[in-house]
This record gives structure tokens, C-alpha cells and sequence, in this order.
């Protein structure tokens, strides 16, 4: 049995969507730190057009899944993936691409705020800058800067520095700086776990937003933020028998049914708050 | 000791401190306020001798100490033009050879180019730099690297010899190999710094930079380098700090001729250097006329560090915000 047809096997309900739904398919196999073995055997598509959630408990390898989804695991020199990421028919972790590509098309937006060391417009224009906008920038990173909810804050000090900010601030220039270029996908891991409620709900209003034009993949800890803005939810869990802790997705499907008919007992644990 | 109103309550393990800990904690805080104040002291005591036994000669000879050209001990006249031109211009070659050579070491250490391990044996290498004898410079200066760059300065003067730079030949000692040990001096200062700045930069900040799809040039140069720039600042001021103040090289080296020229092949001479190599023989005015000099070049070094760390200041609330 190859471990692609293992992996549909091992997941309780495996989710399939429409080919021509898709943006992302990961279907991978195995990944590795060293000789770690992080995650096993999980088929992860991202739908356009849609908010994909990833829960589970800590040590699930949700982070690890979502980054591979732009490589930025190449970051880490002992990373090692087996399977693949198709995107737009091409698989990303072929020999012939170059990781830098890849994120130029599928942005990030990370757990902690990330500005770099230079003004709230240069840190907005960066990206543009990157990919030698010829356009209005100004207009381009006001736009960005309302679409994370954050313009009517900072319009009168965008020569201050972005590290300036308060933290949630700081949070959502990241996300302006992320949506200036419009990439394709958008990948957000725990993009509100620094974040304060009111700033979190301004975020989750915001993705629903950036939905109309991306598709996003979410980690998220918060069960409830799930429920709020994910289409789609993959429970990962995290398997310790063997005497490793290997994550695996356990079930996908739509958020509803993920939380209010699962189909697995552990994602029936899980979302009742049996454990956590 | 400090009353304890508390004393009542009845606990397991929680009590005061104890008379022991109160005393460790003031025999702690008269220590290091000592120790301040003992430097404080010194400084002061520096600064206020060399006054007093230059004051003489400032009185003698006034401003124009600053900007005339001749050192006749025979004649009684003093000035030190020559040596603060001597040493600025070649305490900046060395900041713009070493500065340059120093911050791109820091980034081939720091920016994942090698191997962990690798690395920091390299760096250990680079810092030994900084444990070699100023006097080992200067013979190294005088029988290896003078013959070595000869052919090349005297070719440069003969063809070019129209451009100010190279306007003299080389005989022996001069500007452009003291510039260069000195520039070899200060950059184990400059490099080791810059590593510590590149090293303070936090990992998400780099990890940001690559997930906006920057290549690695990219990321180094707008993201890695503006984020890394107070610390850098920092490096270089006290390399140049360094340099200024390098005497027992610069002295082998600098050729010790009272002269103000562009050329890099021309024997020139610096303060620090005319400090070390007229003292020995100076009778009593000279010795005033010394310590005058000493002055200019306490006066200079604090003027580049507070330049360098208002430098600092405005890099800091630039690119971070504080």
C-alpha cells in the first residue's frame, strides 16, 4: 500500500473538494526535523475563495503543515519533506523551484508581529518595492493599510517607525504589509494568539473580508475563532504510540459538521473540550 | 535594618530576609557605586593634570597651537595641524577599509553562510586579531607589508600620479601602510560588534523578510542591515575611537614627517604617534607643548563619540521607533 492511499485510510472522513475548487493540495507524507518525524500522512487542500482552519493540540504539526505550504520550513536547514504541495498544477517542492518564487505568490502572516526596523509606509511598501510596483504607491498602501483596519490609526504618522506600534498594531500593519502585493494565498499562523479581543475580532473581520479576493489558511488555537470564520476545519492530532510525537490530520470537512457531527472520536474529544 | 510589621503571621517557609541578606544587599550597592564613582574620579583626574601642565603652553601659544604647521623644538614653535590632518585622515582609511571588511565578516558570520561550528571557529579567528601586539604590527607593517605594496603604490604613482591620492611615490614608511595595519587593527572591534548586532536581530524578523519572498541579498541588505544599523553605528564609532587613538603602529609606520598631504604614499605623522616618539627626549617647554597635544586629541576622540552616538540616537529612532 503506498502511503498516499495509508493516509486516505487513516483519516476517518477523507475530505475531497472539487479539483477546480482548490488552489493548494497538499498531500503530504512524511516530515521531518533530523531524524524527527513531525508529521505523517495528511491531505490538505485549500479551497479558493474560502477560509481554511487547522486545529488540534499543541505539538499537531498544524504550524509545521501550514508553513510548508510556502516553504518557509526551508528556513531550517534539518527540515525535510516528503509528498507534495501542488499549486496551480506545479508542485512547489519540485527540484526546479526556487522556494523565493513560492512566497511571492503565497504570503504570510506570522504569530508574533514581525515589522521590520523602518516606517509604517515603508514596511507596507516593502513588498511592493519587492516586486518593483510601477503604480501609485501611495494609493496601494493606504488600501492595504484599510483593509487591515488600521488606516484612520496611523495616516498621520506613517513616517514614524512600524516598531512604534502597540502590539495589535504591530499585528495588523504585518497583515497590511502581507495583502499590499494581493498575493494569491495567504497563509496566517495563530495571526491573533498576541492579540487582545478587540483587535481579534478587527482581524476576523478583516479575513472575512480578504476572503472575497484570497484564500486564506488559518492555524488557529481558539476553537470559537474557528467556528467564526472558517469554511473548511482540518483537526490535527498528535500521535504519541510509538514513542515519537507525530502530528496527523485526523479529520476535514466543513466547519460545521468538523464541530457538530464529527465523524472521529478523538475530533469528538477534541471539540467537546474532552482534552486539549 | 528594615522593621517587619509581618512578623506575627505564621507561615511554613516564608519569613524576612535576614540580617545577613540586608547587609550583602548595601555591602552590594556601596561596591558598584564605588566602582562608579572611582572611574568618574580617575577621568576627572586625567582630564584635570593634563590641563594643568598643558595650561603653560595654552597660554603660551594659544589657538594657533591648532592650526600652524611647524614643530621646531630649536625655534620654541609648536602647532599640530600636520598631526590632526594625519590622524583623521588615516584613522577614516582604516574606518573605510576595516568598516567595510569588518560588517561584511559580520554578515558572512551571521547570515547562515556557514555551518554553526564553522563559524565560530572563524570568529574566534578574527577576534584574535584584536590579541596581537600593536608592536608586532608595526614590524609586520614595516618588513612585510611596506616591500609588499611598493611596486603597486610606486606603478599607481607613475601612471595616475596626476590624481592627488597618488601624487607621491612610496619610499617606506607613509599614510597607506599605516592606514592599512590600522584598518586590519580595528576590524576584529568592528566585526565582533557587528556579529552581536546581527545576532540581536530576532529571528522572526528574518523569518518575515523571507516569507514576503525576498531572496537572501534582499533580505541581508533592506531588511537584515536596517534592523542590525544602531549596533553597526555602534562598532564603528569605537573602531575609529580605536583607530584614532593607535599609537605604537602608527608610530613604525606613518613615516613621523610634519607634512599635510592627500597622497597615500607620503609620509605623514598623528597625534598619538608625535606623543609617543617626542616625549623620551622633550625638555620642559616641549613637554608642555606635549601634553597641549594630548589635550587635542582627548578633545577629538570625545568629539567622535559623541558624534557617533548621536549617530546612534537618530539610527535608533529612525528604523525602531524609540
Amino acid at each position: 500500500m503506498n502511503a498516499i492511499a495509508e493516509a486516505e485510510t487513516s483519516q476517518a472522513a477523507a475530505w475531497s473538494v472539487d479539483p477546480k475548487d482548490t488552489v493548494m493540495d497538499c498531500r503530504l507524507q512524511k516530515i521531518f526535523y533530523g531524524d524527527f518525524l513531525a508529521v505523517r500522512n495528511s491531505i490538505v487542500p485549500i479551497e479558493k475563495n474560502k477560509i481554511t482552519g487547522f486545529i488540534g493540540p499543541s505539538g499537531c504539526g498544524k504550524s509545521t503543515v501550514l508553513r510548508s505550504l510556502n516553504r518557509m520550513n526551508d528556513l531550517i536547514p534539518i527540515f525535510r519533506f516528503e509528498g507534495s504541495v501542488t499549486y496551480h498544477g506545479q508542485d512547489i517542492y519540485d527540484k526546479s523551484i526556487d522556494p523565493v518564487l513560492v512566497r511571492r505568490y503565497i504570503g504570510m502572516v506570522f504569530q508574533q508581529p514581525n515589522p521590520f526596523s523602518m516606517s509604517i509606509y515603508d514596511n507596507v511598501a516593502f513588498g511592493l518595492r519587492l516586486n518593483r510596483y510601477k503604480g501609485n504607491m501611495d494609493e496601494r498602501v493606504e488600501k492595504a493599510l484599510r483593509s487591515a483596519a488600521l488606516w484612520t490609526e496611523v495616516k498621520d504618522k506613517l513616517k514614524n517607525s512600524g516598531l512604534s506600534l502597540s502590539g495589535g498594531q504591530q499585528q495588523r500593519l504585518c497583515i497590511a504589509r502581507a495583502v499590499a502585493t494581493e498575493p494569491d494565498v495567504l497563509l496566517m499562523d495563530e495571526p491573533c494568539s498576541a492579540l487582545d479581543p478587540i483587535a481579534t475580532r478587527q482581524v476576523e473581520e478583516l479575513m472575512l473580508e480578504l476572503k472575497e479576493n484570497y484564500s486564506v489558511a488559518l492555524v488557529t488555537h481558539n476553537m470559537q475563532q474557528a467556528t467564526r470564520v472558517a469554511d473548511t476545519t482540518a483537526f490535527f492530532s498528535v500521535d504519541i504510540s510509538q514513542g515519537g510525537r507525530t502530528g496527523y490530520l485526523v479529520e476535514m470537512g466543513e466547519t460545521r459538521q468538523v464541530f457538530e457531527d464529527p465523524q472521529a472520536q478523538l475530533t469528538k474529544e477534541y471539540v467537546s473540550g474532552e482534552f486539549s | 535594618m528594615a522593621s517587619n510589621p509581618f512578623a506575627h503571621v505564621v507561615t511554613k517557609v516564608s519569613g524576612p530576609p535576614s540580617a545577613v541578606d540586608y547587609g550583602a544587599d548595601k555591602l552590594l550597592r556601596g561596591v558598584v557605586w564605588g566602582a562608579a564613582a572611582v572611574i568618574l574620579l580617575l577621568v576627572a583626574y586625567i582630564v584635570f593634570e593634563l590641563g594643568r601642565q598643558a595650561f603653560p603652553a595654552m597660554l603660551e601659544f594659544g589657538p594657533e597651537f591648532i592650526y600652524s604647521t611647524t614643530w621646531d623644538v630649536q625655534a620654541k614653535q609648536f602647532g599640530i595641524l600636520p598631526e590632526i590632518w594625519g590622524t583623521l585622515y588615516s584613522s577614516l582609511l582604516a574606518l573605510l577599509l576595516g568598516g567595510i571588511l569588518g560588517v561584511a565578516i559580520a554578515i558572512f558570520l551571521t547570515q547562515d553562510f556557514l555551518d554553526h561550528r564553522v563559524s565560530n571557529v572563524f570568529r574566534t579567528i578574527v577576534e584574535m586579531l584584536a590579541a596581537i601586539p600593536s608592536v608586532v604590527y608595526g614590524l609586520w607593517g614595516i618588513y612585510v607589508l611596506i616591500p609588499l605594496i611598493r611596486p603597486g603604490a610606486n606603478w599607481l604613482h607613475d601612471t595616475l600620479g596626476w590624481f592627488p591620492f597618488f601624487g607621491t611615490s612610496l619610499s617606506g614608511p607613509g599614510m597607506a601602510p599605516a592606514a592599512l595595519v590600522l584598518a586590519v587593527m580595528i576590524l576584529p572591534t568592528v566585526a565582533a560588534i557587528s556579529v552581536d548586532a546581527f545576532k540581536r536581530v530576532p529571528y522572526k524578523v528574518k523569518e518575515a523578510a523571507y516569507g514576503m519572498g525576498t531572496t537572501r541579498w534582499e533580505a541581508i541588505l533592506k531588511v537584515m542591515l536596517p534592523s542590525a544599523s544602531s549596533g553597526i553605528l555602534a562598532a564603528l564609532v569605537l573602531g575609529f575611537g580605536r583607530a584614532l587613538g593607535e599609537t605604537m603602529a602608527l608610530a613604525m609606520l606613518i613615516g613621523n614627517s610634519n607634512q599635510i598631504s592627500l597622497s597615500l604614499f607620503a609620509p605623514a605623522n598623528t597625534l598619538a604617534s608625535l606623543l609617543a616618539s617626542s616625549f623620551p627626549e622633550a625638555g620642559p617647554i616641549e613637554v608642555q607643548a606635549l601634553m597641549y597635544a594630548a589635550i587635542a586629541l582627548l578633545a577629538i576622540t570625545l568629539l567622535v563619540n559623541i558624534f557617533g552616538l548621536w549617530i546612534m540616537k537618530a539610527a535608533t529612532r529612525k528604523f525602531e521607533g524609540r
